[in-house]
């Protein structure tokens, strides 16, 4: 593998291959891509499609690590395709494969659903007892700038799914919620503005919950936006202990800035949108 | 919540482990230092301190907690491994029927061996 005087290079890209329609089981195949210096993964599968092979596929979309999209095992660890340097982690061999933990799709496309089902289950959103927001908002919600911070830092998340490829719990237990679906639950039970913790105990402190991780911390070693899902679970823990020991009272959801929750909507409010799921009840 | 509660326990039960299993420790291993728990000399396990232990209800008391707490910590931390082995909703039952019912079972021989031993 020559290196001219611009650092540009051979690299040996050793990447799995999966057509659930025409293979019997998964396979390595290799590709010479010569690279640039600050060349990524993402633009090393490009000119492997462009100039090589354009069967390869895989999902990309924004291609500066915002969206999630390119998760995939690089050099035996997941992370974004397009966050990788590819001179950054190896100087001959690069292997690409799928996000374990995950059916493949095909080639390094990962079957994201279970994830994203799990994470639905969590209840992701604003809860309120009080009133429905979307039904009558009368105002801004109000948090200070402690509060933010208390689930800032879990709001980074891009659901890419690395942590759940590195988790050694989900490796063998696909019940398991996963660090991302719970770390998302935490991020909405610590918020001020959401009043969903006695529902979401239920899931998190059920037996796909939080009691099943071990801490072993490979979620927030590979977690690409540095939003330590491991953290957020051990946080839950200490939640749920407080809650079922009736160690510290929770404190009420913030309020608004403006008029009661149930007062007339303020002129120039307008109305909500229509419901795009149906309503029970 | 049950598995919270569960685990909520089984942390509980670990702090109790250490203290008490810190105090059998201690009795077992540092009688010559104070001889407060072998009053007779020589080995903690000799006869006579044994006996004499025994005599005094604190000791089968804490026995028999450090034994149930031992034993929920143990069989609880038993159960997590073998639920993540990957097994059905039938086989985890199985489990749970087996671990409580061997539980129960062994905290009844080790609780009627301290009273036993109390009685003597």
């Amino acid at each position: 593998m020559d290196t001219d005087s611009k650092g540009t290079k051979d690299i040996l890209f050793v990447v799995r291959r999966y057509n659930p329609e025409t293979d019997g089981a998964p396979y390595n195949q290799e590709y010479t891509v010569l690279v640039e210096p600050g060349m990524t993964v993402l633009d090393g599968l490009h000119q492997i499609k462009n100039t090589q092979d354009a069967t390869l596929v895989w999902r990309f979309s924004c291609r500066m690590g915002v969206c999630g999209s390119c998760g995939m095992l690089i050099n035996g660890k997941p992370t974004l395709a397009c966050n990788t340097q590819i001179l950054h982690v190896t100087d001959r061999v690069l292997t690409v494969g799928p996000l374990p933990n995950f059916e493949i799709i095909k080639d390094l496309i990962p079957d994201l659903q279970p994830m994203f089902a799990k994470h639905i289950s969590g209840r992701p959103h604003i809860h309120r007892d009080d009133w429905d927001p979307r039904a009558a908002p009368a105002d801004e919600y109000y948090q200070t700038p402690e509060e933010l911070i208390r689930f800032l830092q879990f709001s980074y998340c891009i659901k890419c799914g690395s942590c759940m490829a590195a988790c050694p719990t989900l490796a063998r237990d696909k019940s398991y919620l996963g660090p991302m679906p719970l770390a998302q639950v935490h991020r909405y039970n610590v918020d001020t503005r959401d009043g969903g913790f006695n529902e979401r105990k239920k899931i998190a402190g059920g037996s796909a919950g939080v009691a099943r991780c071990h801490y072993a911390g490979e979620c927030s070693n590979v977690c690409p936006k540095g939003v330590d899902p491991a953290r957020a679970i051990q946080l839950m823990k200490r939640d749920l202990v407080f809650s079922y020991l009736r160690l510290k009272k929770r404190k009420g959801v913030c309020g608004t800035i403006g008029p009661a929750p149930h007062a007339k909507r303020r002129e120039g409010v307008p109305d909500p949108p229509p419901y795009t799921i149906e309503q029970k009840g | 919540m049950r598995e919270a509660q569960f685990w909520t326990w089984h942390v509980l039960a670990g702090v109790v482990i250490l203290v008490l299993g810190g105090l059998h420790m201690i009795t077992m291993h540092l009688d010559g230092l104070w001889g407060l728990f072998s009053p007779f000399g020589g080995s903690a396990i000799a006869w006579d301190n044994v006996a004499e232990r025994s005599r005094q209800i604190i000791f089968p008391i804490l026995y028999i907690l450090l034994l149930g707490v031992a034993l929920f910590h143990g069989f609880y931390g038993l159960r997590n491994i073998l639920f993540e082995l990957g097994c059905g909703k039938g086989v985890r039952s199985l489990i749970n029927f087996v671990l409580v019912a061997g539980g129960l079972v062994l905290f009844a021989y080790g609780s009627w061996a301290a009273i036993a031993a109390h009685a003597v």
